[in-house]
């Protein structure tokens, strides 16, 4: 019932659009998985796809987009970022990711703090980025707090799912704010969760020194119950084998993993586990001690463990660069061409950053894909969707065509011409 | 002690009573011949490795000039281009590779890196990019920071080609220090990775980095203007200085006293050490090109310069290159103003242009990084072809660290750096297939163990891993 409400207040909160919309003639990119169909059609009525694919009927008095010559694909969804969070990250009164000075941890909320208005979700937009996974930051303590998932429409509610997830840090992160050791912080994970399950029980006072806050500790009764996932970061193939073992101890838990550079040295355990992957997609570097055996076939390797893989942007100008998982996955199928390398097939690449995250955050039957009922996020491109020298003609969230003008294009467009002309250039806007 | 400072005092008062009359022993020293101290104490001893005599065939070629030759064919040998055309004769012995499909281009050069500075693994006891004791710092060497075993060389080489590349110091600092152009070979210490010949670069910075590291310890510069002043008060000490030493090798007598942080910007007002400055906004490019002529130094260019598509004409006017990303913004107040189209709409002004990395990552797709700028240019009407954009990659950094009459393009006698990619090497989908460096095979990605691994890396998990 209570889910039920949930959902009926989504769709309240979403802009429909109440006509039939026909976009014709594309190279149609499902987002599942499959590979792209020639000459397609995409059926839109009040905001949902009707139909995709080829032999689509056009009903009569729809209006037709043609998009022949172009390819058309499901919305972007950036698997982890923190758009709209943040504006500029050097100047802090904009950055409203992480509160270390704040008594409080796993009930702090992102969702009031989203700007609809915020520059990276129109520049991230305009390149055909339409939901997000949007994560705070850790402050002092291992859980970061409450996620929400967004849409980047031009309009004033972002915000598709608050508390849609819990964001927790279990590696070299969660050790620092756990006073220093990984030992420490598994102390601390397993300390908080029985708080919130003893809040669960009703159980005021059995003994228990109570270490969170009430609200913290409450925030957290979704995620023992199982009813929120919780997405923990690890990189290091042991922090993620200790992670997959928490499920034995508090069996309902909806784990999702969070970076795993080294993840490809145990997909076999994370894929027995049925635990889905937000990975970075080009981390080969042994950044730190916790991901020496990165790799660009990390997801590759997974994928083909049958691990359910997606690209996110994992402490890579997460607050601003989503637009580049198009070319992160057009990176793992140039992959497939290097030997000793594993990438990803092209419907493969492009499920990594449709229809993998959407299922990865629970969302998989309402975004990520081109599939009849979900919503009509939809781009159509000048080209090949990953391939670097295309970009989107036309965005639509929810069925509603959106602007792809910005600050970018804008100071592009005033500076095409450098030299000032009969007046300065604050008088061409 | 005691002695030893009183010593020091009678000399100098000595000294000055000495004015009136000169002392004999000094005027009487004749100019000195040759360089007045030692310019290279730390010389370079990279040697090229061993090659075969190579011949590419039916291979589209940019030869990083701007010149295109399709099915064409290229040959190499004892370190050097040899020829390249329609079609050309392989010699007895030599190797010949059918390169149907794919492309040769002369290997990618990275103006801005801070590779060895900055390594993998990012730990405190490795970080030695920043001396951020002082903001004036000309006297700090990047080289001597350089840990030549920085798994990000590997990665750069395998995943983007890049056959040399120029390590800088951050930019905390006003006058970080020298920088210093390598060969992407590893070897066994920095010396050997040192490009031959190369002039050495001083890496300067405007705007918020230094302004905001000083300026929060409460100390000059905490503006600005401050950046400006201190700059302007470091080079009146540098003219002095190399005043001093210009009238010692005309005139003679006792040689001035020694100082390694003038000695740099000696190097600059000579024009012997090139200006990297790092700058992003418009206005503070203006002023800096300002004090450059205020002081007799030239920019060679300017890093980052998110806003140079603002002044396109008067970094034209003045000779001054940008190096630039494609893409990056919004990081911080001063690159807020960032478009995806600098680096075309300073190519169209005619603007000295080219791409660059700052980063462990980005080094790995510099190629990618100029398709998707010129993409976006092309998309508003700036139409530059694919070979003419690869310059962005080869001959103008090449041109910017002083080195193009060595590599960067693909002329015969210059060096063999080229890169053999398996498809269009402006597509996402196309990876180094192989990378020679002075003629020799330093990746191969049909050969495991043609694939380097660092001394970091042995041992470790993914050892000799595909990265």
């Amino acid at each position: 019932m209570k889910r039920l409400l949930l959902c009926a207040a989504a769709l309240i909160a979403s802009p429909l659009s109440a006509e039939t919309i026909a976009i014709t003639g594309g190279r149609i990119a499902i987002g599942d998985g499959s590979q792209p169909i020639d000459n397609g059609t995409v059926l839109i009525r009040d905001g949902r796809i009707v139909a995709a694919g080829s032999g689509v009927a056009v009903p009569a008095g729809a209006r037709r987009i043609d998009a022949a010559g172009k390819w058309v694909s499901p919305g972007l969804v950036a698997g982890f970022t923190r758009i709209g969070i943040v504006e500029v990250d050097g100047v802090s009164q904009t950055d409203d990711s992480e509160a270390d000075g704040s008594p409080f941890s796993a009930a702090i909320d992102v969702a009031p703090a989203v700007n609809p208005k915020a520059g990276p979700i129109a520049v991230n937009r305009a390149e055909g980025v339409t939901r997000a996974v949007v994560a705070p930051a850790p402050g002092k303590s291992i859980f970061a707090g409450q996620g929400a998932i967004i849409d980047l429409g031009a309009d004033a509610d972002a915000v598709m799912r608050p508390r849609a997830f819990q964001f927790m840090e279990f590696g070299e992160a969660g050790a620092l704010s756990s006073g220093g050791s990984r030992a420490a912080a598994h102390v601390a994970f397993r300390n908080a969760l029985m708080e919130a399950q003893a809040m669960a029980r009703g159980a005021s006072d059995d003994g228990f020194e109570r270490q969170l806050t009430r609200l913290d500790a409450q925030a957290l009764v979704p995620i023992v119950n199982g009813t929120v996932p919780l997405l923990i970061h690890v990189e290091r193939a042991s922090d993620i084998l200790r992670t997959l073992e928490l499920a034995r101890e508090f069996p309902k838990l909806k784990l999702v993993l969070v970076g795993a550079s080294e993840g490809w040295t145990v997909a076999p355990q994370i894929a027995a586990a049925k635990v889905p992957v937000i990975a970075s997609a080009l981390a080969d570097l042994p950044a730190s001690f916790e991901s020496l055996a990165a790799t660009q076939s990390n997801i590759g390797r997974l994928k083909a463990a049958g691990v359910n893989v997606s690209i996110g942007m994992i402490n890579d100008d997460e607050a601003r660069q989503a637009r580049l998982i198009k070319q992160y996955a057009g990176n793992l199928v140039g992959l497939t061409r290097v030997p000793g390398a594993s990438g990803l097939d092209w419907g493969a690449a492009l499920a990594t950053i449709t229809s993998k995250p959407a299922e990865a955050v629970g969302l998989g039957s309402e975004i990520g894909s081109l599939k009849p009922g979900l919503r009509a996020d939809i781009v159509v491109w000048d080209g090949d969707p990953l391939e670097l020298s295309s970009a989107p003609t036309l965005v639509m969230i929810d069925g509603v065509e959106q602007p792809l003008e910005n600050r970018q294009t804008k100071l592009r467009d005033r500076f095409r011409q450098a030299p000032e002309g009969a007046l300065p250039k604050a008088y061409e806007w | 002690m005691l002695r030893k400072l009183l010593g020091g005092a009678a000399l100098l008062a000595l000294a000055a009573c000495g004015q009136a009359e000169k002392p004999k022993s000094a005027s009487s020293a004749p100019p000195p011949k040759g360089p007045l101290f030692a310019m290279d104490p730390y010389p370079s001893t990279y040697h090229s490795y061993p090659g075969v005599p190579t011949l590419v065939t039916n291979v589209t070629i940019y030869d990083g000039e701007g010149g295109r030759i399709d099915n064409g064919s290229i040959l190499f040998a004892d370190g050097k281009v040899v020829s390249l055309g329609a079609s050309v004769e392989a010699p007895a012995g030599a190797m010949v590779i059918d390169g149907r499909g794919k492309w040769v281009t002369p290997g990618v050069i990275d103006v801005h890196s801070h590779l060895g500075d900055y390594p993998s693994p990012q730990v405190q006891a490795l970080s030695d990019g920043n001396e951020m004791t002082s903001p004036v710092t000309p006297q700090v060497w990047a080289e001597h920071s350089v840990w030549p075993q920085d798994p990000g060389f590997s990665r750069a080489l395998v995943n983007g080609g890049v056959t040399t590349l120029q390590i800088l110091p951050g930019s905390a600092n006003l006058f970080g220090g020298r920088s210093v152009t390598l060969k992407n070979v590893y070897a066994r210490t920095m010396q050997g990775m040192k490009f031959p010949g190369a002039p050495y670069g001083l890496k300067m910075a405007c705007g918020e980095n230094p302004k905001r590291v000083y300026g929060s310890k409460n100390q000059p510069p905490g503006t600005r203007m401050g950046n400006v002043a201190t700059d302007r008060a470091t080079w009146l000490k540098a003219k002095d200085y190399m005043a001093k030493w210009d009238k010692y090798a005309e005139k003679g007598g006792e040689p001035p006293a020694r100082d390694i942080q003038m000695d740099t910007l000696m190097g600059v007002l000579k024009g012997e050490i090139l200006v990297h400055n790092h700058c992003y906004r418009a206005d503070e490019m203006a002023i800096v090109m300002d004090m450059a002529k205020e002081f007799g130094y030239k920019v060679t260019a300017f890093h980052h310069a998110v806003e140079s598509y603002k002044i396109a004409d008067l970094l034209k006017a003045n000779g001054v290159c940008s190096a630039v990303w494609a893409d990056w913004w919004g990081f911080k107040m001063e690159s807020y103003d960032a478009v995806n189209e600098n680096l075309p709409l300073l190519h169209k002004a005619g603007a000295c242009a080219m791409i660059h990395s700052d980063d462990a990552n980005g080094i790995q797709r510099l190629n990618q990084e100029v398709a998707k700028t010129l993409a976006d240019g092309r998309r508003i009407g700036i139409n530059v072809s694919d070979e003419e954009a690869w310059t962005w990659l080869a001959i103008g950094p090449a041109k910017a660290l002083g080195i193009a009459d060595k590599t960067g393009s693909l002329k015969p006698g210059k060096m063999a750096d080229i890169v053999l990619w398996n498809g269009n090497p402006l597509s996402v989908y196309t990876r180094p297939e192989k990378v020679w460096v002075d003629g020799a095979l330093l990746y191969d990605a049909n050969d495991p163990k043609r694939r380097p691994v660092s001394d970091f890396e042995l041992g470790q998990p993914g050892e000799g891993d595909v990265k």
